[in-house]
């Protein structure tokens, strides 16, 4: 029998009459996603029915109660098992529950609730015309300085939308992370970056700045958004198949059928490695590794400090998750051809980020810079190729997400007329007027350098450890490197907040409601217990480093 | 009865913590805790020693282990004690001589508001040097090291009111950190070594080393040695170290203290006896130190520095004998004994001498003082006389015996060593005598001193005069009780090990020659002191006389090679630093600082570069994973 052609397909594929099954979904394993998106739903609901002056506490209330039930969730489903021996592929193969993707959305989700209380703060700005307000634009829609943004300021408006937007975002991040087919993980993409876009132009000050850096990041996310669509069609093209499993058999070649329809690509080497090539760098945008870099500065600096917070941490998460997946569970097969690929660009992206760290003036462009320099690290973890290797990014994550979200948190405090004082100039003897808040920031600041006793040390260990371990010994000497460069300006900013003389038009630090605190706290509480023993959180790492395929 | 060995150190250990913690509520009754606490770790060792007498010479050793202190794969450091013929003999020595002192001191410091303190200080040193002597392994005993060394500085320092007192203080413990990395590297090189560094395995694998290493350890044991005892070229503090009140200087800058780099040595027999390199360069720093001290010792008016001039020269007799080997290690140790009696016995007499002289050292300020303080007189009478070598008492027996271990070496080393060591005889007699005689003897020379209070010299307390009673009876017939019979020997030998030589000369001869040192020397001081009378202030003296009186210039010495050279190479070092490491670290700073700055540039601001970047990067990255296929 000849190969059918594709017109015969379609018309005996209609004699049959096709049964369209109900596709069977596993809503108790789905649930950690499901309760978010379904909060979120509800937060839009809120939006249009609750009136405007009990929004807020609905919309936090709601918010609060979705991320820790939704982290209940995946509480529940580790402690079920999920994550190790009955980790297995959910929604007819779209969505993987296994050890990292609990591991990565129990951190996204913390990371959420933490962002959500730096979100929630409204003591920090100077009460407009006697309402209290948060860190977002009164009135999104209002042109910066027209009129009716001044009305908006006066009748003591906020954009209480950030909180559905937050919790749309985690939805996202927790398919990506899970996410077993091409098309669910570019959809989850999409569903993650566009309400980021959107919160990154809602500062309360400096509104230009940071409706410039939201359009960037569009632009650039969409851009690099083009790219990972097209990686995906031409890895379909080359496997004839959208699902990660069929996709890594036929990339390591232990299924050789055609699809007759795509006779002409399938198995064509070079749609496969220009695909995976797109795919990843798509990937590294989000990760923001140089020289996909470019819009993390700006981004950083211009987005509401609190959602910086919240997307320095929780994205990287997600992308880290995600490409981990593709790394370790599609494209295992041709790890001989991205490994060195990936070692150039963790060593640019480790040397990069110190390197232009150093000459930074802006508290929140360093802390940017910093983050490169983080993804490069982490990069080194994942080109361990081993279960250690995923252990260990997994482990660095949780540790980073933190210490980044607590640092952000801090620099929301330290301000001035002008909203907050960024310039690290106006840093300067801060440890004088307040030493308990330069201490603070001085433990995060040792954390990203890496300092032992604190979780940076612990993670940048296990990741440089791995990483040695799976033969990448002058990746970690290069690693340490940059470090030893990085320390740098950690420490110059640590030894410019205690060692200068306070300027006597320096900026005061507002003192923040509990929410704030509390998320200062535990991101002090979390670097100081993963950096002192680090051995639990090491092992939880270790037994959830194990992908299902 | 292992167990009991813990509490020799607890006991001690407990006082300082209770005094030094209980702050002045316990200001009345400090003292007396303090002795009571020493005189119970006396108890214990006494009861330990009749134990140890029951058994036979081989169960002599007990082990007491504790806990484990570091414990890492290959790297094994246990808290345990042991206990045999040579640590007990120290125990008995410390405890013994320490509780007698800390009697004393009862007496001595009782003017003292910081009295309670002392104590404190006293015991911690007690634990300490208990410490050194009862650990098993040599990271213990190096705990017990700086244990003592840190309490010597806190009682050099005692009267830190003085700035003499608060240099003489820093200069011991400066000194001794020179002799200490000298012990640390020891350890680490036995590790290195041996695998280990308890004195069970050390001296187990000895054969299995080279002579080198052996030669190094060895030599770094010495100088350990030497800044604990004070031997040359280390010797420079203790003169200073008179700064601190006499019972300190009577029980650690004479007794025990100083006697640890003989410990020291003796313990690592195995070591050396493997090394007769490290063992010749032993008996040479013996020797030099034995006469150097000697030759000091006869310069000094001070009674104090002239003690302490004969504290360093009697320990070069133990470190000589130390080095000799197996012959010599009993009569080390013996001669330390006697030696922690008499001298000892000798400073709580200057102290007490000084108690009635208005704190006065001066020796040309005394004078006729037997009839004023009979008791101090006596006591200090048979001391000197167990000193100098008077037949029947202490000093007699024990120098005898390791003069004639140094003949015994053989050869023209022997002939060297035994001239060198009766040299040392006659000397020490000249000087004891010289002491004796200014102090005791001839017209009273009394001072008023600076506040112009008239010296009423008058014989100290009960609480005073019956330790030196006690020490004096020691002196006397110790020597005696542990040479008839051999007993020490056959009480040591188990542990040191024992062999006699063949001395070139006769036993006989040895006694003769040394009686013949004695009476040169007791007579020379005879004539310059005795038959005239003292000058009031020192007369100009020969060159040896000046050099003597500023220590053979030991200072002077120190401060042109040491302080001159160190500060030549801090200056030479901090020019290196500023101008090539800091050259090379402010170099590659500014290097990446300018790479920074230009790299910063490429972030323009415009979103089209960001995307041309991106663009860029993806070719690359896409062409990079073609070419790796490709390659």
């Amino acid at each position: 029998m000849s190969t059918p052609a594709v017109h015969s397909l379609w018309t005996t594929a209609a004699d049959r009459i096709p049964q369209i099954g109900a596709p069977k979904i596993e809503y108790g394993q789905l649930s950690p996603t499901l309760i978010i998106l379904g909060a979120a739903l509800v937060g839009v609901l809120v939006e249009a029915f609750v009136p405007r002056r009990s929004r807020y506490y609905a919309q936090v209330f709601v918010s609060v109660v979705a991320l820790c039930a939704a982290f209940a969730a995946v509480i529940g489903l580790a402690a079920d098992g999920y994550g190790t021996t009955k980790a297995h592929i959910a929604a007819m193969g779209a969505v993987a529950v296994d050890g990292p993707s609990l591991f990565l959305q129990g951190v996204i989700l913390l990371a959420g609730l933490v962002g959500l209380f730096t979100f929630a703060e409204r003591r920090l700005d100077p009460a407009a015309h006697g309402n209290q307000v948060d860190s977002f634009a009164a009135q999104a829609a209002a042109v910066p300085g027209s009129d009716t943004e001044k009305a908006a300021v006066r009748a003591g408006f906020t954009t209480t939308e950030v909180f559905p937007l937050l919790l749309f975002a985690v939805s996202g991040m927790l398919v990506f992370t899970s996410a077993n087919d091409l098309l669910t993980l570019f959809v989850a993409l999409e569903v993650f970056s566009l309400p980021l876009y959107l919160l990154c132009a809602l500062a309360r000050r400096k509104r230009l700045m940071s409706q410039e850096a939201a359009v960037k990041y569009f632009l650039l996310g969409a851009f690099a958004s083009a790219f990972t669509l097209f990686g995906i069609a031409l890895l379909y093209g080359y496997a004839g198949s959208v699902s990660y499993a069929r996709v890594a058999q036929v990339v390591d070649g232990s299924v050789t059928d055609v699809n007759p329809a795509l006779a002409g690509t399938m198995g064509n080497d070079a749609l496969l490695l220009i695909g995976a090539a797109l795919l990843v760098m798509g990937l590294l945008f989000k990760v923001g590794a140089v020289p996909f870099h470019m819009w993390t500065p700006d981004v950083y600096q211009g987005a509401p400090t609190p959602v910086t917070g919240f997307m320095a941490a929780a994205t990287k998460v997600a992308a880290f998750g995600a490409l981990l997946r593709l790394l370790y569970v599609v494209l295992p097969g041709m790890r001989w051809d991205w490994r060195p690929v990936m070692w150039a660009v963790a060593i640019i992206t480790m040397l990069g980020g110190a390197i232009v760290a150093i000459t930074q003036t802006d508290i929140k462009r360093l802390l940017a810079y910093s983050s490169i320099a983080h993804a490069g690290f982490i990069l080194a973890g994942v080109i361990a190729t081993s279960k250690n290797g995923v252990s260990s990014v997994l482990f660095y994550l949780a540790a980073y997400s933190f210490v980044t979200i607590g640092a952000f948190a801090v620099v929301t405090l330290v301000r001035d007329a002008g909203g907050e004082a960024t310039h690290l100039s106006k840093w300067a003897g801060l440890g004088r007027r307040s030493p308990l808040v330069a201490a603070v920031f001085a433990v995060f600041l040792l954390a990203f350098a890496g300092i032992p006793l604190t979780s940076g040390f612990a993670g940048k260990f296990a990741v440089f450890k791995a990483a040695a371990a799976g033969g990448a010994v002058p990746l970690v000497v290069i690693g340490v490197i940059s470090s030893a460069i990085a320390a740098f300006f950690y420490i110059r900013v640590i030894v410019l907040m205690f060692f200068s003389e306070p300027r006597p038009e320096g900026p005061t630090v507002a003192v923040p409601s509990p929410l704030t605190m509390l998320a200062i706290g535990l991101g002090v509480a979390v670097t100081v217990v993963l950096g002192v023993a680090p051995q639990y959180f090491l092992n939880l790492a270790n037994q959830a480093s194990v992908f299902v395929r | 009865m292992e167990k009991l060995i813990a509490l020799l150190i607890a006991a001690p250990l407990l006082g300082a913590v209770v005094l030094l913690v209980g702050g002045r509520r316990l200001d009345r009754v400090g003292h007396w805790v303090g002795t009571l606490l020493s005189t119970a770790s006396f108890v214990v060792g006494v009861f330990l020693f009749a134990d140890l007498l029951g058994r036979n010479a081989e169960h002599r050793t007990l082990i007491q282990h504790l806990w484990t202190w570091i414990p890492v794969e290959g790297f094994q450091a246990d808290v345990t004690f042991r206990l045999d013929q040579l640590s007990m003999t120290f125990v008995l020595l410390i405890t013994g001589v320490g509780s007698l002192i800390h009697l004393y001191s009862v007496g001595y410091m009782e003017h003292d508001e910081r009295r309670r303190r002392f104590f404190g200080y006293l015991n911690l040193f007690l634990a300490a040097m208990l410490l050194l002597v009862l650990a098993d392994n040599y990271l213990l005993l190096y705990v017990g090291w700086e244990g003592v060394g840190l309490a010597s500085y806190l009682l050099i320092g005692f009267w830190q009111h003085k700035p003499s007192a608060a240099t003489a203080a820093k200069k011991a413990f400066l000194v001794n950190r020179v002799g200490d990395m000298g012990l640390s590297i020891a350890i680490m090189l036995m590790f290195t070594t041996f695998g280990s560094f308890a004195f069970g395995p050390v001296f187990g694998h000895v054969d299995g080393a080279t002579e080198g290493k052996l030669t190094a350890i060895g030599l770094l044991l010495l100088l350990a040695a030497c800044g604990k005892s004070a031997q040359v070229p280390l010797q420079s503090w203790l003169g200073d170290a008179m700064e601190g009140p006499t019972p300190v200087s009577a029980l650690i800058h004479a007794a025990t203290m100083v006697t640890a780099g003989v410990y020291l040595i003796v313990r690592s027999a195995a070591v050396f006896n493997a090394a007769p390199d490290a063992q010749l360069v032993v008996t040479v720093v013996g020797t030099v130190t034995l006469l150097f001290g000697a030759i000091v010792g006869c310069a000094k008016d001070d009674i104090k520095k002239a003690l302490a001039g004969s504290t360093m020269s009697q320990i070069g007799y133990m470190v000589l004998a130390a080095g000799l080997g197996p012959i010599g290690y009993v009569f080390a140790i013996m001669h330390l004994v006697t030696h922690g009696f008499f001298k000892a016995g000798l400073f709580l007499g200057a102290g007490s001498v000084m108690h009635g002289m208005n704190d006065e050292v001066d020796m040309r300020k005394f004078g006729g003082l037997r009839k004023y303080m009979p008791v101090t007189f006596i006591t200090f009478g048979l001391g000197y006389l167990a000193i100098i070598g008077f037949p029947g008492l202490s000093g007699f027996f024990s120098k005898d015996k390791i003069i004639e271990a140094a003949f015994a070496k053989g050869g023209t080393e022997g002939w060297i060593l035994g001239g060198a060591a009766l040299v040392g005889a006659a000397i020490t007699a000249f000087y004891m005598t010289r002491v004796m005689l200014m102090t005791f003897f001839g017209e009273k020379r009394w001072q008023p001193d600076e506040n112009g209070a008239e010296p009423h010299p008058h014989e100290s307390p009960k609480v005073m005069t019956i330790p030196m009673i006690v020490l004096a009876v020691g002196s006397v017939f110790g020597g005696a009780f542990f040479s008839i019979g051999d007993r020490f020997l056959k009480w040591l030998e188990p542990v040191t090990g024992h062999s006699e030589g063949h001395s070139p000369v006769s036993a006989g001869e040895i006694t003769i020659a040394t009686m013949a040192c004695l009476v040169i020397g007791v007579g020379i001081a005879w004539a310059q002191y005795g038959r005239r009378p003292v000058p009031a202030v020192a007369p100009r003296g020969s060159l040896l006389t000046r050099a003597a009186r500023r220590d053979l210039l030991q200072d002077d010495f120190n401060h042109v090679v040491l302080v001159r050279g160190g500060e030549h190479l801090t200056r030479s070092l901090v020019y290196v630093d500023h101008t090539l490491v800091d050259g090379v670290v402010n170099g590659t700073a500014a290097g990446f600082g300018g790479l920074s700055g230009r790299l910063r540039r490429l972030q323009n601001g415009f979103a089209r570069s960001y995307a041309v970047s991106m663009f860029g990067g993806a070719a690359l990255l896409v062409a990079a994973t073609l070419l790796m296929r490709a390659v």
